[in-house]
């Protein structure tokens, strides 16, 4: 067993090379190269046809959308977009390959030679360079039945679901990242958190790491500071959270310092990333290397994207949302906590919709955050998920602005649009909602609670006013609390002058 | 035998349209015909005699309605075993297909049904279209009408034979070095290779995908356009069909049938009229360049020197794609499983091992080291370099000449089982007929008379460039003619029972 380095002994005297390779599961409606669905987590195999079988005779046909959204994400990491590309295949026989061959770009990727700047926590900023990006089909999934290691070998069935397999990915792939010494983990998150906001502002793709739609490669090798010698690298696969890209890269540097430092050899390999224990392991070691035969897929036309198109497209790009965050914070005069606060909650894109909608920002913001999120709580939803458009809060906010409601009635509204009653108009409609605000109907309820609590209507009159509460008090009771408690206050006030 | 089976297509079509004959008696004919020879010609792997009557049937009903058919409405058809039928078995000549019901239809099935087409069945082949002499059929070889000791060329010899011994007035082939021309040449039937992208490849279970080229078989050239119009055309499904309108090749045939070639160049390819040729072939090629001088056409010797290397090229590119199309043929799915294997791969081998024949095996071997690393460019990567060179020689030759002719094949049918063994001389067969596969041109075989020596049909070849099938049907319409007026159609002699 290999002993691990303290991290801060590696960092003084090794230097790190980081890469990384990222797979993005598009939501394109349909497949790369049928007409299948994608949706996830349907019943397994019931979203397949010849095509994404490979049943005999069958034949892929590029999704355009798919085409489309590859130039997107090329032209959102600055990189050039080839003018004319083929696909290859890439043989290789496992069973949830239908063709045991992968159609992907090889040597002619769709998008190369770009760069994302990634901002630390600190400020500081790490140009990454982006190699490639490029498309190809998903496999479909197996399921390893028995056995000890839940892996195709020693299990004693397999179950395959082919409902993933063609699902369209762009696998975007980094130049090396040289020079980031210590703070390589920390580089390695950011730039992966900073890919899939870009990636989500595109809408492009889900980027659910969880749901395996966003799932990323670690390569790191490691070289005696100062020596200039690039060490041999290994590549850490199931790296299945944000969390996860950081421990890996600062376990495989303690583990690779380890290793050199007891005068071993770093083996190239690929390892598996173990989210309970934060280590690594190697994959099982292949005798010969594998020689997957890429040809240009006979079967497809090439991909010529015109220059017209690629310029509609660079057109669509939306503010990057980096950019976007520090011009709403600014807007909004956000600290850095609250505005991270209102990112990690997913609540930044509806309370700008809110605001874009006429609210103003400080009761748009209080919304999404303290009421809507509660409720997204309880219904273990994401924000994004709940019932409510930003355009409903904002009308909600505006009925509360004009007086029509009072805050105990805007959220009897909101859960009312919530339940499915409608808009908001319409909910304070039919449940009756409105704050009474016919001074006539209030002064008689007012008078009547007076005449009720003859003492406390005296304490009033002879200058009490903070007694006025109780009499407020039963007012809202018999108004159902339909009625403007500032206005009760002053009519009673009056009542009693 | 009945009047009815020695009708072309044509004149069977117009007289099922006037209602003197039905389609169902259409069909039925041939079925018997098919039940008295067949077992000695070995022409179909599968006969679907109900799915056939019912389809003459529901012809018969829109004729009695009133409605408009197509120009081939009730005419019966043999159908290469390459085509997916959702109906009917597709087994590709092979074991590791036998008994698998595709659960589509190939868009060239889908084309022959819409046109009221009677599909009798499936006819046999060399297994999965590798072979010249059908020998290489999993399911014993077909007999050549005209001799049954022969073979009846290959890979569609059962489409060929099931046209010569009158089973079917029309059939579909597919052609990836000359397997529908070769088999027309040495059974004394017209074959037709289209441009590629011509027809449609969705369904057509590959072979080598940028060659296969599905197209039409008949006893006559009218035939063979009238079907081609039916198949031809652009097709959503493959990529790779041309979006570009069905060249009016049944116009061109009724012209070229009045017989005047005045105006036309007619090119000899110097290269393609060397050695190798047995005298009969030769003398009957000769004869009829006389022909097609005679009515009028200007015959000038062209050179294409790279056509030498088509040969080479051919069994590098064909290989290494067939190694690629034939991965999924792995028993995970469909078709024959040899379950004894403890593993998953183990399953894989074994099924392979047992499913294929020598032919296929031999193929896939030679593909599979073609695309090793390391070997790519020397072989691959070289062959496409002399593709490229052979387009170039056809362009310039076309330059000079409206079509090209050439022997189609160097022999007459020759006996079965005296070239199964050698490869090479099997490959030699294709000589001729190879370079239009790898350009990507249209090409055709039209009976061109008896071998002195053998009274066997010998063929000649007509090729045209891309989408120029109306320039190619209109010079073999001309030379049929001319040659059923001097010597009367080829007919073979009546099959010994």
């Amino acid at each position: 067993m290999n002993t691990l380095v303290d991290y801060p002994s590696v960092v003084e005297r090794y230097e790190p090379t980081l890469g990384l390779e990222v797979h993005v599961e598009l939501s394109t409606n349909t497949k790369m190269f049928c007409g299948c669905p994608t949706t996830f987590g349907a019943e397994p195999n019931t979203q397949v046809c010849p095509t994404c079988l490979g049943l005999p005779g069958s034949l892929p046909v590029v999704n355009r959308t798919a085409v489309e959204s590859a130039i997107r994400i090329g032209l959102a990491l600055n990189c050039s977009i080839a003018p004319w590309g083929r696909f290859a295949r890439k043989n290789y026989f496992y069973p949830d390959m239908p063709k045991n061959f992968q159609t992907s770009q090889y040597d002619e990727p769709i998008c190369v030679d770009g760069y994302m700047d990634v901002t630390l926590d600190d400020g500081t900023v790490v140009r990454v360079g982006i190699e490639r990006a490029h498309m190809e089909e998903d496999t479909g999934k197996s399921l390893h039945v028995g056995g000890a290691t839940g892996r195709i070998h020693g299990a004693d069935y397999s179950l395959l679901d082919y409902n993933r397999a063609g699902v369209p990915l762009i696998e975007i792939v980094t130049k090396m990242i040289p020079d980031t010494g210590g703070r390589a983990p920390e580089v390695a998150r950011a730039y992966v958190t900073q890919l899939r906001d870009l990636i989500s502002s595109l809408g492009v793709s889900d980027v659910r790491m969880d749901q395996g739609s966003m799932r990323c490669d670690v390569n790191l090798s490691l070289s005696p500071a100062g020596s200039g010698v690039l060490g041999t690298r290994t590549e850490t696969k199931n790296v299945n959270s944000l969390r996860s890209v950081e421990r890996a890269v600062r376990y495989e540097m303690s583990r690779q310092a380890g290793v050199l430092d007891a005068g071993g050899e770093i083996v190239q390999e690929t390892r598996h990333f173990e989210e309970q224990s934060g280590t690594t392991r190697a994959g099982r070691r292949k005798e010969t290397s594998e020689d997957y035969r890429y040809f240009p897929e006979p079967d497809l036309v090439p991909i010529a994207p015109s220059a017209e198109w690629v310029e509609e497209l660079r057109g669509t790009l939306p503010e990057k949302p980096w950019e976007r965050r520090a011009r709403i914070q600014q807007a909004w005069g956000l600290s850095d906590e609250e505005l991270r606060d209102l990112v990690n909650a997913g609540a930044l894109d509806l309370i700008e919709a809110t605001v874009a909608a006429g609210a103003p920002a400080g009761e748009a913001r209080s919304w999404w955050v303290a009421y809507l999120a509660q409720q997204a709580n309880s219904r273990s939803v994401e924000l994004a998920e709940l019932p409510i458009t930003p355009a409903q809060v904002a009308r909600v906010i505006a009925l509360v602005a004009a007086g029509d409601l009072n805050n105990k009635l805007a959220r009897q509204v909101v859960d009312g649009v919530l339940a499915g009653e409608g808009e908001p108009d319409a909910v304070v409609e039919s449940r009756g909602l409105k704050v009474v605000s016919d001074d006539g109907a209030l002064i008689a309820a007012v008078d009547e609670a007076l005449a009720a609590q003859p003492d406390v209507a005296d304490k009033i009159r002879s200058g009490k006013v903070q007694a006025a509460g109780a009499i407020v008090g039963a007012v809202m009771k018999a108004t159902k609390g339909q009625a403007d408690a500032k206005r009760v206050r002053e009519l009673i006030i009056e009542r009693c002058g | 035998m009945s009047d009815l089976i020695r009708l072309s297509a044509a004149e069977l079509a117009e007289r099922i349209a006037a209602k003197e004959v039905s389609a169902v008696e259409a069909a039925q004919a041939h079925l018997d015909r098919i039940a008295e020879v067949d077992g000695a010609v070995h022409a179909f792997l599968h006969v679907g005699t109900e799915a056939a009557l019912a389809s003459a049937a529901l012809v018969d009903e829109q004729i009695a309605a009133g409605q408009r058919v197509s120009a081939l409405a009730g005419v019966p058809l043999a159908l290469k075993d390459v085509f997916t039928t959702s109906d009917m078995p597709t087994t590709c000549g092979s074991k590791i297909l036998e008994g698998w019901r595709p659960p589509y239809d190939a868009t060239v099935t889908t084309r022959l049904r819409a046109a009221g087409i009677t599909i009798l069945g499936k006819t046999n082949m060399d297994e999965f279209a590798m072979g010249s002499s059908t020998e290489h059929s999993a399911y014993g070889p077909t007999r050549n009408p005209w001799d049954l000791s022969r073979i009846p060329g290959g890979s569609g010899g059962g489409s060929a034979a099931a046209l010569a011994a009158f089973e079917a007035p029309l059939a579909i082939g597919t052609d990836t070095g000359g397997s529908i021309r070769q088999p027309a040449a040495v059974t004394g039937t017209v074959g037709v290779k289209p441009t590629y992208g011509g027809v449609s490849r969705y369904g057509l279970v590959a072979c080598a995908s940028s060659l296969d080229q599905g197209g039409p078989c008949a006893r006559t050239v009218l035939d063979a356009a009238l079907l081609h119009e039916v198949i031809g055309g652009h097709d959503p499904l493959d990529s790779t069909s041309i979006d570009a309108p069905v060249p009016s090749v049944v116009e061109a045939a009724r012209l070229g049938a009045s017989g005047d070639l005045s105006g036309l160049r007619v090119g000899v390819v110097k290269e393609l009229g060397g050695e190798g040729y047995q005298p009969g072939v030769r003398a009957s090629f000769d004869e009829g360049l006389q022909r097609l001088e005679k009515l009028g056409a200007e015959i000038v010797e062209v050179s294409c020197p790279h056509f030498e290397y088509g040969m080479a090229a051919y069994y590098l590119i064909l290989p290494s794609e067939v190694s690629s199309n034939l991965a999924r043929f792995d028993a995970m799915r469909y078709g024959l499983r040899v379950q004894e294997g403890a593993s998953a791969e183990e399953v894989m081998a074994l099924t392979r091992e047992a499913g294929f024949g020598p032919e296929v095996k031999r193929r896939i071997i030679l593909g599979t080291y073609a695309l090793s690393s390391g070997y790519y460019d020397a072989y691959y990567g070289q062959a496409q370099k002399v593709r490229t060179l052979i387009s170039r020689d056809f362009a310039a030759a076309f330059a000079k000449a409206d079509v090209l002719v050439s022997p189609t094949a160097p022999t007459t049918a020759f006996p079965i089982g005296e070239k199964v063994d050698d490869p090479l001389a099997m490959y030699l067969n294709d000589l001729a007929t190879i370079p239009t596969n790898l350009a990507g041109v249209a090409g055709m075989s039209v009976p061109s008379g008896l071998a002195a020596e053998d009274g066997l049909p010998v063929g000649l070849q007509i090729m045209a460039p891309a989408l120029g099938e109306a320039v190619m049907y209109r010079v073999g319409a001309a030379f049929e003619a001319s040659r059923v007026a001097d010597e009367g159609l080829l007919i073979a002699p009546e099959v010994a029972k």
